[in-house]
């Protein structure tokens, strides 16, 4: 018995990205085989070696390789080089109840997606009763599945799945099932696998929840292992990291003519640029602008939005009723100044916009450009985006307060 | 723990095979009124309209069987048309075996072959049922001699179906790089099936050969081996041997043994090549 429940090894896996994908004889035939694809190398000769009886995360942005890599060492890939070894049994939950066939009742499923998973009839007969409890499916388990409901569907599939009582569980994003009783049956599952000294390895891009979930973590990123090791150190510099590159990248989208643009975005609080402030903050979003020409009259605009895509709030110098004569050209910046910031703890992206005179033509949007997080201050409000400095007050009759 | 013995491993490869294949069969007719009686209602109806048009309208002739001196056009049609529709329907459903599950493949590890074996031996049951059928039928006419045919008859299933395996499992992997062989099959497929002499006896292709030399089209001088042509294809030879056993109530000739047999080998073997070599990327490229 080795101390490591999956050792990887050099393994490099590419993926052929094809330019103009043919799958036709026709254009075969004609382009005689001259399929253009690029090699996209997706795990880049990494090794690790997962300890046994530990769980083990996978961190990492989208396209970092951590799926790639996962799908290799449950054997649904196989690398391009390098070396898996995986001791003990495995089983995978990269999307449970795929191998479900919407005409079979939920009872043939579970044998049918029990065997898939590489267990006996034997075994299934076995588990049979502790799969339906764990699913809470138990009065439509003779009904064909496509009448289930998407949550049904999965709670079944994670059953089965999680009843395999692999010694390697993988599971790709699967936390996130089904209701909050469901979510904790599963987190208490997974415990009891733990205790049992079995191994899982998990992929996210949920630090958070990485961070408590796992003992050890490796980051990835762009194929490659950045570190591994404990989960708390390492989550938090992928968190940082993650802040600064979002910073950094100043974000999302940009559109217009591009004579003048925004060249840097500022979120001031107590005169520091910072990404994270407290509601009832006073801040003041600084803009900094290069100019080509020289622009009469110009409007800037600047909104936020939630991180959920709702628009919370917009303004514009010209409604402000601030019309600067014109910007020459070269450098400057305009300040916004937020007296009082009135959002509820969350996260919000800030756009900017330099204008023409007539809001017409747009010089530069800057979409999305900085987020920013707001933490609790004051006033403390109970729900949603906004705080409104609101109070109750006037209970009728009048009854003493008791607290307050 | 050590990794567990590689017959664990095939041992559930098989179970998975036949767990599977029950899948296909019991969601098939599934819901339906007549459930698996459509299983015999499809090739009934399409007996009766072959035995309508070749035997009854262009006066088609079965040559009396050998030994079981049956002489019933029908029949013979029927043994012909099961073993056909089998042949080139689980050729059928290996070849999409993989591109239909591409949801499991995506997601779980197992040995990618069990798909296209159970699409296989799903559609074997259809057959066995069919055959099962009609030989009911001919035990109702001539009587039950016909059941001492069994032992050989399973011989000739096995090497029907591991020619259909090769076939399948070459064509599951190739289907997957041109997605036109699907379509172009069902083309194939029913060119196929008038060039096995399903619904005229071989005599025709013997006579079609004599009559083409007698017009003056020939070859360097010899007539066209239309017939050598035609007996150079697999299934019509495994027709031939179904045919003779379960119409003549004969054993199939040497020639036939030796010929299915080595069918059955060569495309299982470049099946089982074709499919070695690029398993690994089917997942990648589906």
């Amino acid at each position: 018995m080795s101390d490591f429940a999956v050792r990887v090894e050099n393994v490099t896996k590419t993926f052929r990205v094809y330019t103009d994908r043919n799958q036709s004889l026709k254009s075969a035939i004609i382009a005689r085989g001259r399929n253009k694809f690029e090699e996209f190398v997706a795990v880049d000769d990494v090794s690790l070696e997962i300890p046994r009886g530990i769980t083990f995360g996978l961190l990492g942005h989208n396209g970092s390789g951590k799926s790639t890599l996962l799908k290799c060492i449950a054997r649904i890939l196989t690398p391009n080089s390098g070396k898996i070894t995986v001791d003990g049994r495995l089983a995978a939950m990269l999307e449970v109840g795929s191998g479900f066939h919407p005409n079979l009742t939920g009872r043939e499923n579970v044998y049918l997606n029990g065997a898939i998973l590489g267990m006996s009839k034997k075994e299934i007969d076995r588990k049979f009763d502790a799969i339906i409890d764990f699913s809470g499916v138990e009065r439509f388990i003779d009904q064909p599945v496509k009448n289930y409901s998407s949550g049904m569907y999965v709670r079944l599939g994670f059953a089965v799945a999680i009843h395999v009582e692999p010694d390697i569980l993988l599971v790709d994003e699967v936390l996130a099932v089904g209701d909050m009783q469901f979510q904790e049956k599963c987190t208490e599952k997974f415990s009891e696998l733990k205790a049992d000294g079995r191994t899982v390895v998990v992929v996210s891009h949920a630090h958070d929840l990485m961070r408590t979930f796992c003992d050890e973590v490796a980051w990835l990123q762009n194929g490659r292992v950045i570190e591994t090791g404990d989960a708390m150190g390492i989550v938090d510099a992928y968190a940082n990291k993650e802040h600064r590159a979002r910073k950094v990248e100043s974000g999302g989208v940009r559109f217009g003519s591009g004579e003048s643009y925004v060249t840097k975005l500022e979120w001031i609080v107590d005169g520091v640029d910072t990404r994270t402030c407290h509601t009832g903050d006073e801040v003041t979003i600084r803009a900094h602008y290069q100019s080509e020409i020289e622009i009469e009259r110009p409007i800037f605009g600047t909104s936020l939005d939630s991180r959920e895509g709702v628009f919370v709030w917009g303004h514009h110098s010209r409604d402000a009723g601030y019309v600067v004569s014109s910007i020459k050209p070269g450098t400057g910046s305009i300040d916004v100044r937020i007296p009082s910031l009135p959002l509820r703890p969350g996260t919000f992206d800030v756009s900017f916009s330099i204008q023409d005179r007539t809001g017409t033509h747009v010089y530069d949007a800057l979409q999305r450009a900085i987020r920013i997080d707001v933490l609790t201050g004051t006033p403390i409000e109970s729900g949603g985006i906004m705080t409104f400095g609101s109070s109750f007050e006037n209970i009728q009759p009048p009854r003493p307060i008791a607290a307050g | 723990m050590v990794n567990p013995p590689f017959s664990a491993e095939v041992r559930g490869a098989i179970t998975l095979t036949w767990t599977l294949a029950l899948r296909e069969v019991r969601a098939q007719y599934n819901r339906t009124a007549l459930g698996r009686l459509w299983s015999l209602v499809n090739p009934l109806v399409t007996i009766a309209t072959y035995s309508l048009v070749f035997g009854l309208i262009l006066a088609g002739q079965a040559p009396p069987g050998i030994n079981s001196k049956l002489h019933f056009f029908s029949l013979w049609i029927a043994v012909g048309l099961v073993t056909w529709t089998f042949l080139s329907s689980s050729i059928a459903a290996g070849m999409s075996a993989l591109l239909g599950n591409a949801g499991l493949l995506t997601k779980v590890h197992f040995p990618r072959v069990v798909l296209v074996v159970s699409a296989v031996i799903a559609k074997a049951a259809t057959f066995l049922t069919e055959l099962s059928v009609i030989m009911v039928i001919v035990a109702a006419i001539v009587g039950p001699k016909i059941f001492l045919m069994i032992p050989v008859l399973v011989v000739f299933i096995i090497l029907l179906a591991v020619f259909c395996t090769g076939v399948a499992l070459t064509l599951s992997i190739v289907v997957i790089w041109f997605r036109d062989i699907e379509h172009l099959w069902g083309l194939f497929s029913q060119v196929w099936m008038y060039a096995s002499g399903v619904v005229f006896p071989v005599t025709l292709v013997a006579s079609a050969s004599t009559r083409l030399f007698q017009d003056g089209i020939s070859i360097n001088g010899q007539p066209i081996p239309l017939l050598a042509v035609f007996r150079a294809n697999p299934a019509e030879q495994f027709i031939e041997a179904f045919r003779a056993l379960i119409y003549d109530f004969a054993l199939p000739n040497w020639d036939i043994w030796l010929m299915t047999t080595l069918w059955a080998c060569g495309s299982l073997t470049i099946g089982t090549l074709v499919f070695r070599a690029k398993q690994a990327r089917i997942v990648e490229e589906l």
